[in-house]
């Protein structure tokens, strides 16, 4: 039995952990980081199109700070946000980019003067200053007030990730590549870290530490089509649910984006849009503007994401052999702008599509995209029912993105979250409850129930289940009756037949003969988790009678606040479970900075809550009083909804900007 | 096939496979052939997984992104590095050979270690910003700022995604096992260029102003030729090579 002891466990190696794993190190603990894959592969690599942070350097982003960026990540979510984690967040990001900006990062910087752009198909000259030349530029992203999105050319994910290996590479953090976690090692409602496989050789190792992280990504392939890694099968959320204590948030909450290209699923940044692109339909038709006359194509992005499955629906869709597509237009760009900050795009056409973006119109559709959900933890990070599991990142639910996740914050989601957590979590094994008593009777225990089941998928069985063939079925369902539009009856045949998949997939054979590196054995447990993460998404997708965010019940077309301003919580409670038990936390509108409102799309069919109008009226008076007496934004704010508490003390206090210069105040 | 269609005149690629695996033991490397039916946009990421879900559910290869971005998939593809997910099978003959890049750990079929190579790269090239500064930077005050022409510039040679094609198809690696190869050259070139970066000219020379960094490359430049980022690597060596050389003179 080979059991290895460290301070911190981190499972995942993205930007999030990566950032939280060099962050509890600098603290003086040691961590061990387990990785699917070399950390420089992980599918935050993939994010093209930027990080928001309100940095206010662009002449558009003039006037930006955390409050609008508080506000749009808010009414983003559809109210579904836990508002202080998203005043953390916002006072955090910029701060987490200008750390990068040090660790080497080369964001794409202001030039002074004149800059043509494309704003709603049309070329405007907008005019940069001369003190912001040479700082931090940012872009136009969906369903953001100001131009907020920072940006490296067309490889932000890229240029950020390296940047954050190469300083955990300097951090001397110990990363074991190629192991996956199988099991989290729990015990009367504590954490005491993992049993790892090596995917080379196939050995189990029990890795114990006093706090256990994961940051391993969504889920998005539980979809047919998304734009995911193929690697973001949310192993991370399926461990943390089977320990049957660890509870998993609003797992139906599902992000689709509007630009992936047909067939494959790839996805073309909202850079395209944000840049200003357009979108087209069957006849060349540019569709936006007559159902979002207001933002068009830089809606949020599940309105428009709806919008084109309407648009659609109505027949205006492209016909192709893979079902209906429209056109995403960067032609108006221009080949120098394309060819320099869109040109992972223009390589993406070329490869893929064989076309020419500066010439010819992209075919895209909306395809699985974020997973809101994730693990449900306090706003340090830490599970609310298992003593010492934290997540951070896309695999945790903190909940930052509520119900619908703006563009550009999901990478800076990653960095904020690593950052906070690394402290929490350091704080917590610099405590005297973080000692563990674990005895290694208990983790033979662990290491055993894994190695029999791995050993079990070997044995010769009667009319054993194809895991490929089950996988399929799966993503099929969630595609069909999962996806962007959801209804009751639809959603309930899913539940029933995503069941039957479970209970087949426990008759699952692997034919190949081997526990060492062996696709066939490892395709077969994931399948096994992966249709029960399909079973919470469904089953809290059908449960939920309303709709908000990316969430939409064609049955119940209403955000209904009266009862359902709440979260999902889903857990495995006994391991023969078919399906998970679901429970609820409500969402107490009489703490919020920003009470329920109307987002701004389409008609408001809000059934609003009753404590809403009172808490309005509320927020009203004290920011008017507050404003006569001529007190600043920070005290503002601080009387409406105080968070500066919850933040790490090293990461509280203001962000500087050229409009808000820390010398003048 | 997953994705049958009604085109007539379908092509049955027929892609042959370097098989092996290193934990069974006995087991001899062999070639094995696999017929797929072509798709339209059929890249060999579809190929393969294709192969694995209906014809050997035991064949190993490595793919992450499926994008060209990450780098995972670097394979020989007809006796040439290159990305798989990036390789559209329309443009080639319909029979196909695939190896598994050499000069990395081989972990089985097409899948290799490529993360043990690039760790040691890193670690000894030092690939991250040597501040030397005693007090941190404050986070909270506005950034230092940097001339937008040069933040593309090092943008440029921050672009390479270490899938290993450049050493797989490097000659002097084989005649020094411990050559840095073009991906540790381009490296260094990228903090060189950087200001962020406080190292001085002899601390770069100290690690590559040797016959396992500059002065070893033989320039037959297969790197660049294979390069699926198309990084101008010829012109990243020659700047290195120049910067060394004033140094030896100094």
């Amino acid at each position: 039995m080979k059991i290895t002891y460290t301070d911190a466990l981190v499972i995942g190696g993205g930007l999030a952990g990566l950032r939280a794993a060099t962050g509890i190190k600098q603290r003086g603990h040691d961590v061990i980081l387990l990785s699917l894959v070399p950390p420089k592969r992980s599918h935050s690599a993939a994010a093209q199109g930027g990080m928001q942070a309100s940095l206010g350097n662009t002449i558009k982003g003039d006037g930006d700070n955390e409050d609008v960026h508080f506000e749009d990540t808010v009414k983003g979510s559809d109210w579904g946000a836990d508002q202080d984690v998203v005043r953390m967040f916002v006072n955090t990001a910029p701060k987490a980019i200008r750390e990068l900006a040090a660790w080497g990062v080369p964001w794409t910087r202001v030039t002074r003067g004149d800059r043509q752009v494309v704003i709603n198909a049309e070329k405007v000259t907008i005019t940069e200053s001369d003190e912001a030349h040479g700082l931090i530029n940012a872009r136009d992203f969906g369903g953001t007030k100001k131009w907020r999105t920072c940006y490296t050319s067309d490889g932000t994910g890229h240029s950020m990730l390296f940047a954050m290996d190469n300083k955990a590479h300097e951090e001397k953090i110990e990363v074991r590549e190629r192991m996956e976690a199988m099991s989290l090692i729990h015990e009367n409602g504590r954490c005491y870290g993992a049993v790892a496989r090596n995917l080379m050789t196939g050995e189990l190792v029990a890795y114990i530490a006093k706090t256990t992280t994961i940051a391993t990504g969504g889920y998005g392939r539980i979809y047919a089509i998304s734009t995911n890694a193929v690697i973001c099968q949310g192993m991370g959320q399926a461990i943390a649910l089977e320990t049957g204590v660890a509870t998993l948030g609003n797992m139906e909450a599902i992000q689709f984006h509007p630009t992936a290209i047909v067939p494959v699923g790839i996805l073309t940044t909202e850079g395209c849009r944000g840049d200003g692109g357009i979108l087209r339909d069957v006849d060349g038709y540019r569709f936006m503007p007559d159902y979002e006359p207001e933002k068009k194509e830089l809606a949020s992005r599940d309105v428009v994401s709806r919008r084109m499955t309407e648009h659609i629906r109505k027949g205006k869709g492209v016909k192709s052999r893979y079902g209906d597509h429209l056109w995403l237009d960067i032609t108006i760009l221009g080949r120098a702008h394309i060819e320099k900050n869109l040109r992972e795009v223009k390589e993406i056409c070329e490869s893929f599509l064989g076309i020419d973006p500066a010439v010819d119109w992209i075919p895209v559709r909306p395809t699985q995209h974020y997973s809101m959900g994730g693990i449900r933890t306090d706003h340090r990070g830490e599970s609310r029912t298992l003593k010492g599991l934290f997540s951070c990142g896309e695999a945790a639910c903190w909940d930052m993105h509520g119900f619908n996740r703006l563009g550009g914050n999901s990478v800076a989601e990653t960095v904020v979250s690593g950052m906070l957590c690394a402290e929490f979590i350091s704080d917590y094994c610099d405590s005297p409850e973080s000692n563990i008593d674990i005895s290694t009777q208990t983790i033979s225990k662990f290491i055993n129930a894994e190695q029999e089941k791995l050993e079990n998928f070997l044995k010769p069985k009667e009319n054993g289940e194809q895991a490929y063939m089950l996988r399929h079925a799966m993503e099929n369902i969630m595609m069909e009756k999962v996806g962007i539009f959801r209804n009751g009856d639809d959603l309930q045949k899913a539940v029933d037949e995503l069941k039957a998949l479970l209970v087949r997939s426990k008759n699952i054979v692997v034919k190949t003969q081997s526990l060492a590196a062996n696709p066939e054995l490892f395709n077969a447990y994931r399948v096994q988790r992966m249709l029960k993460l399909a079973l919470c998404t469904a089953k809290g997708a059908l449960a939920r009678t309303e709709s908000r965010g990316a969430h939409s019940r064609e049955d119940f077309p209403q955000r209904d606040d009266q009862n359902w301003l709440k979260r999902t919580l889903a857990t495995w409670m006994n391991e023969d479970d078919i399906e998970p038990t679901l429970s609820y936390e409500d969402l107490d509108i009489k703490s919020m900075e920003l009470p329920p409102g109307f987002r701004g799309y389409g008609k408001d069919m809000t059934n609003h809550h009753e404590d809403t109008q009172s808490r309005t009226d509320e927020v009203e008076e004290i920011r008017e009083k507050m404003t006569q007496e001529g007190k600043s934004r920070f005290e503002i704010q601080n009387a409406l909804m105080s968070y500066c508490d919850k933040l790490p003390p090293v990461y509280q206090g203001k962000n500087e900007r050229l409009t808000e210069r820390f010398d003048e105040q | 096939m997953s994705n049958s269609n009604n085109e007539t005149n379908e092509r049955v690629l027929k892609i042959s496979v370097l098989r092996s695996d290193p934990n069974i033991e006995g087991y001899k490397p062999h070639v094995e052939t696999f017929e797929v039916v072509e798709a339209p946009g059929m890249t060999l990421f579809i190929a393969l997984n294709d192969i694995r879900e209906f014809s050997d559910n035991s064949l190993k290869f490595d793919f992450v992104c499926r994008a060209g971005i990450c780098g995972s998939c670097s394979m020989l593809i007809n006796g040439k590095p290159g990305l798989a997910c990036r390789t559209l099978t329309k443009n080639m003959d319909e029979h196909i050979m695939l190896a598994p890049l050499p000069l990395f750990e081989l972990i089985g079929d097409l899948s290799i270690y490529t993360g043990k190579w690039m760790d040691g790269m890193s670690e000894r090239l030092e690939t991250w910003i040597h501040t030397k500064e005693e007090k941190e930077i404050d986070i909270k005050r506005i950034e230092e700022k940097m001339e937008p022409s040069l933040a593309d510039e090092i943008y440029e040679t921050d672009r390479c995604i270490e899938c290993g094609c450049c050493v797989a198809g490097c000659g002097t690696i084989l005649m020094r096992e411990n050559f840095v190869g073009a991906v540790g050259m381009n490296k260094v070139a990228r903090y060189l260029i950087d200001p962020r970066d406080k190292r001085t000219d002899e601390e770069y020379y100290e690690l590559v102003g040797d016959e396992d960094g500059v002065f070893g490359c033989m320039s037959l430049l297969g790197c660049e030729d294979v390069c699926p980022k198309e990084l101008s690597l010829q012109s990243k060596i020659a700047y290195l090579r120049r910067k060394m050389v004033e140094m030896r003179n100094k």
